[in-house]
């Protein structure tokens, strides 16, 4: 059995009950990859190294089958919520 | 008896110990920084050298044993694995980030004046 998208969505929705998550596949074929960006309470307070390794940790059943892991964001709410802020007035 | 399944053991500990002190910089990577074997650690490469940094690279495709240990060593289940002063400073992601920022040139600043 190989790791889904809905796989690693599902997962990290139940460990690390996220506000925001987009899992995107970058395999193109080539085996499970994935790239990340997750937005969680449990991040308040963490360094980005102990972030990933939180995202790791919950994926560590996938990671023996993941071939690449690309977290793009590790966010809390409120770094959510100013990055979007600033992008909405940049576009503006 | 049994059957220890860990790939670090004490010995191979204190000889990670070592080598991560070895250099105030090493990475270690899927091939070697003149030909990387994988963009993620090409990546790393690419960073370090524009920033004017001496560092070392190590093989892991060449090891297997050396690459199961560091996943342990480290607590890191992926490679390119950056250390800084021998201390583990993250994978590529994390990496790029820091250069965004300027955070990777702050440790690396520090780690070479130490």
């Amino acid at each position: 059995m190989g790791v889904t998208k809905e796989g690693v969505e599902s997962t990290l929705t139940s460990k690390m009950n996220p506000s925001h998550l987009e899992v995107i596949d970058t395999s193109g074929g080539c085996g499970a990859s994935f790239a990340i960006e997750i937005v969680s309470e449990q991040f308040e307070g963490k360094r980005l190294l102990e972030r990933h390794r939180m995202v790791n940790s919950a994926l560590e059943e996938e990671m023996k089958e993941i071939h690449a892991l690309s977290i793009k964001k590790a966010l809390t709410p409120t770094q959510w919520k100013a990055q979007q802020d600033s992008s909405t007035t940049q576009a503006a | 008896s049994f059957r220890c399944f860990s790939a670090l053991n004490p010995a191979l500990k204190s000889t990670l110990d070592k080598v991560v002190t070895s250099n105030k910089v090493v990475l270690f990577m899927k091939g070697n920084k003149d030909f990387p074997q994988c963009g993620f650690s090409n990546t790393v490469v690419q960073i370090l050298k524009s920033l004017d940094v001496p560092f070392e690279t190590l093989d892991i495709l060449e090891n297997e044993l050396l690459r199961q240990a560091l996943k342990e060593y480290s607590n890191w289940p992926t490679f390119p694995q950056l250390y800084i002063d021998g201390q583990f400073f993250g994978g590529c992601d994390i990496t790029v980030e820091a250069y965004k920022s300027g955070e990777l040139q702050e440790s690396l600043e520090r780690a070479m004046c130490s």
